[in-house]
């Protein structure tokens, strides 16, 4: 088969916030690079984040990066990295006084600074003195506005997209460097060899394994998928975060940020219960705390609505004016998809996937590190990643909320300018047809596999099976049969059959080579999740219900394989005393 | 409840045609009509083909015309909706295959707005300043989603696709002209001023009326508009 090749300094896959600020780096210092996105840059899932991006700015309320490391160190249940923290905190203020110099339209306070709300598990003075408040935002949609933001910049630097274009697979060169990609034209369906030094990936999330997510149809892991097909093993994939505000039925995102601003949980009952369970931060207690709360509240009969399975949040209290004023898009998806005015009526709200904590492992550079199935560490040279793809490891076993827009432009920059300073040492990479050709295997496997099952089924199951044996509560006896499952649907799927073939925007195509990649997910999740024997941030089991700091901070890594290995958790910042693990309460 | 959907397929198709699909929406989950469309795809025709991203209205890639009014299936209730749906492309816009369009000259008309912060003073260590007024002006222009439900309804654009940016191009303008930190405005405003980037603009308001945003394009150029006379252009 004939494949033709095009050449660039680096490729990034993937055109949401990490990998658009990614690219702006390296294409403002005058490098080639192409951004290769799946859909148009500004309908990356980047769009969707709501309540805004937290740095210790200080402008409402005496701050300090400090805390703010404190802050996401605890959050993270002690299994994130104390270095790349310390990194992201204290580079937060300088990467959000850049967005708002490429014109970023937050919202702004009295004195004409960029306005910041409180949010969940945010402290002053190392947990001392109350409620921090510390997240940036543009009304509730930062998201947004800081993807087109970004997307803008990428159009004054005249960055090179290759916009609805699919990554399949990632080529080696001959002595093991990284080469580039194989990628699909989707409208054409024309293949196309890009050959480069570095590949940043900057693929997002994979929220797709569950059956309810906030995550958009497309977050289906594609990084993740590519790197476990090149050996190389994910991290910490069991810390899933549940959102605890995702709107009942449809899995909507209701921002934490409604909750900053003053609103709070009810049970059937109209109490207020997150006294009961976090009696300082109540409502803002950490996410993984909320969402347990919530669904103890369901699971003991206390739900509201005629199946009692969602709780309600409240917002009237807050007047119709602030609710307008600084929550207007939440206002929007609440009547369109709950059909209540929150001005009037509380929101039915239901703990839903939203955020892989684990993922592809880097150090603070965005550098993939490589381990082999021994335990040996090697920097797999050339190789990126950056954003929710990553593991760097910032959020640990509980992310943030406001952590994962920050996490995106400070490791985006981050290895946009590590690419800048290792590009001239890295030579052009040597690459032979078989390298090329091995990149097409999965290709030709849908092109060739017949009379097997349409695919589009085993994705539903999958859903299933990850919903019902890897939610909020997790135990031993149902993760074993839920992993068994999906190893079942897996050597399922190797069968199934791409039942439409045609060339021009072929998307069940582009669904099927996603469907391979939530797989590896998928298993990676299951078997990370049964392996780990304690209870830590998100990672909730009834079996092992208490966190085993003797035995389990460390890292899980899980190969394509299914073989587990570990790796420790970086306890030691770079210029400040490190925070030893202490019991984490709210 | 009958959906029929505009078809074609290049590499198959000699020319366009209606399918009908029957569905009971006891039969998937869901309330919109993405869900329907989802359905379909998954349950009775895989080869139907439309772009889809985050099912919430704010990644713009579900913009179609259903029942003859552009709008993004993933916020439109099935039970707003007659018994029988009829559902096309935006129409104005080159078709790929079956609900896609070919956005490219859309996101031409995009980039001729110079949709980026122009600002020649040295870079503050901090934030620039703009005061709460200052930044409310940006309300219903910063929201814009690029779904280009608006300029596919547009009839100025439909005659001068080449010529007059259209009304989300024209948002992105008054969205950089209209802010207080942006100071390239006079060069912004000769950049329009000319019979047809902005002027072919006839207040059809098509694009008021599908916004499913709830934005007001017309209003926006109406703001060029003043701002073209204001500084003697």
């Amino acid at each position: 088969m004939k494949i033709n090749e095009r050449s660039y300094d680096a490729v990034i896959i993937g055109g949401g916030g990490s990998g658009m600020r990614t690219a702006m780096e390296i294409s403002k210092n005058g490098r080639s690079v192409a951004v290769i996105s799946k859909v148009f840059p500004t309908r990356s899932h980047t769009v969707s984040a709501q309540g805004g991006i937290t740095a210790a700015l200080g402008n409402m309320d005496e701050d300090n990066w400090h805390w703010h490391m404190y802050d996401t160190v605890k959050g993270s249940d002690y299994l994130g990295d104390q270095d790349a923290i310390e990194y992201m905190c204290k580079a937060g203020p300088e990467v959000v006084y850049e967005l708002e110099h490429m014109g970023l339209p937050f919202s702004r306070n009295d004195q004409g600074k960029i306005y910041q709300r409180p949010f969940g598990g945010q402290s002053k003075d190392f947990g001392k003195r109350g409620q921090a408040t510390r997240t940036s935002a543009a009304a509730d949609r930062t998201g947004h506005a800081l993807l087109h933001t970004l997307y803008q910049q990428n159009v004054k630097l005249k960055t090179q997209f290759y916009s609805e274009w699919f990554a399949i697979d990632l080529i080696k060169s001959v002595d093991g460097s990284i080469a580039g990609v194989l990628a699909i034209c989707i409208e054409t369906g024309e293949l196309l060899y890009i050959k480069s030094k570095v590949v940043v990936l900057a693929t997002g999330g994979a929220g797709q394994i569950y059956k309810s997510t906030t995550n958009a149809l497309i977050n289906s892991g594609d990084g993740i998928g590519m790197c476990l097909r090149m050996g190389i093993p994910m991290q910490d994939m069991e810390m899933w975060q549940f959102h605890p505000t995702g709107i009942a039925g449809s899995g909507v995102l209701v921002t934490e940020g409604c909750r900053g601003e003053g609103g709070y949980l009810l049970n059937a009952n109209g109490e207020r219960f997150m006294e009961r369970y976090a009696p300082n931060a109540k409502d803002l207690a950490s996410r993984d705390v909320v969402s347990r709360s919530m669904a103890l509240e369901i699971r003991n009969g206390l739900g509201c609505g005629k199946n009692k399975d969602h709780v309600f949040l409240k917002l009237d209290h807050l007047g119709g004016d602030l609710i307008k004023q600084r929550l207007p898009g939440i206002r929007d998806l609440a009547m369109t998809f709950a059909g209540v005015d929150p001005i009037k009526n509380p929101i039915p709200v239901v703990p839903t996937c939203h955020y892989m904590m684990g993922g592809i492992p880097t150090n603070r550079f965005g550098q993939v590190i490589s381990v082999h199935e021994n335990g040996k560490e090697s920097i797999l040279e050339g190789l990126y990643a950056v954003g929710e793809c990553a593991c760097v490891s910032v959020h640990g076993a509980n992310r943030l909320g406001g952590n994962s827009l920050l996490d995106l432009v400070v490791f985006g920059r981050a290895a946009g300018l590590h690419v800048l300073e290792k590009i001239n040492n890295i030579d052009t990479p040597v690459v032979s047809p078989e390298d090329v050709e091995h990149a097409l295997t999965r290709y030709l496997r849908w092109e060739n596999n017949k009379n097997g099952e349409p695919f589009n089924k085993i994705k539903i199951e999958m859903q299933n099976v990850m919903q019902n044996d890897f939610g909020v509560f997790r135990t031993g006896k149902f993760m074993e049969e839920g992993f068994k499952k999906i190893v079942k649907l897996r050597e399922r799927l190797q069968e199934a059959i791409l039942p439409d073939k045609s060339k021009v925007f072929n998307t069940s195509r582009i669904e099927a080579f996603e469907l391979d990649n939530l797989m590896g997910v998928a298993t990676t999740t299951a078997m990370s999740a049964l392996s780990r024997t304690e209870s830590r941030g998100a990672h909730s089991r009834e079996d092992y219900p208490d966190r085993d700091d003797k035995n389990w901070i460390k890292h899980s890594l899980c190969f394509e394989n299914d073989k587990i290995a570990y790796r420790e958790v970086n306890m030691q910042p770079l210029t400040v005393e490190k925070f030893p693990p202490v019991k984490r309460t709210y | 409840m009958k959906i029929s959907i505009y078809r074609y397929n290049p590499e198959s198709d000699s020319g366009s045609s209606m399918q009908d699909y029957e569905i009971n929406t006891n039969d998937f989950s869901g309330v919109m009509l993405l869900d329907a469309l989802i359905h379909i795809k998954n349950d009775k025709d895989p080869s139907l083909c439309f772009r889809r991203s985050c099912g919430e209205g704010v990644c713009g890639s579900d913009g179609m015309n259903i029942n003859g009014k552009n709008g993004l299936a993933c916020v439109t209730p099935l039970n707003s909706l007659p018994d029988q749906i009829t559902i096309r492309p935006l129409p104005g816009m080159p078709i790929i295959r079956d609900l896609i369009v070919d956005l490219t000259n859309f996101y031409k008309q995009y980039e001729k707005a110079k949709p980026f912060l122009q600002n020649s003073k040295p870079i503050p260590a901090k934030e620039r300043l703009q005061s709460p007024k200052s930044r409310s002006k940006l309300d219903g222009l910063y929201e814009c989603i690029l779904c280009a439900c608006c300029t596919s309804s547009c009839p100025s654009y439909w005659w001068n696709p080449e010529k007059f940016m259209g009304p989300a191009a024209l948002l992105q303008s008054a969205r950089f002209i209209l802010d207080s930190r942006d100071d390239s405005t006079l060069n912004r405003l000769e950049n329009m001023n000319d019979s047809y980037s902005m002027f072919r603009c006839r207040s059809i308001m098509n694009c008021v009326d599908v916004c499913p945003k709830g934005l007001n394009p017309t209003k926006a150029i109406g703001s060029i508009r003043s701002k073209l006379i204001k500084n003697n252009f």
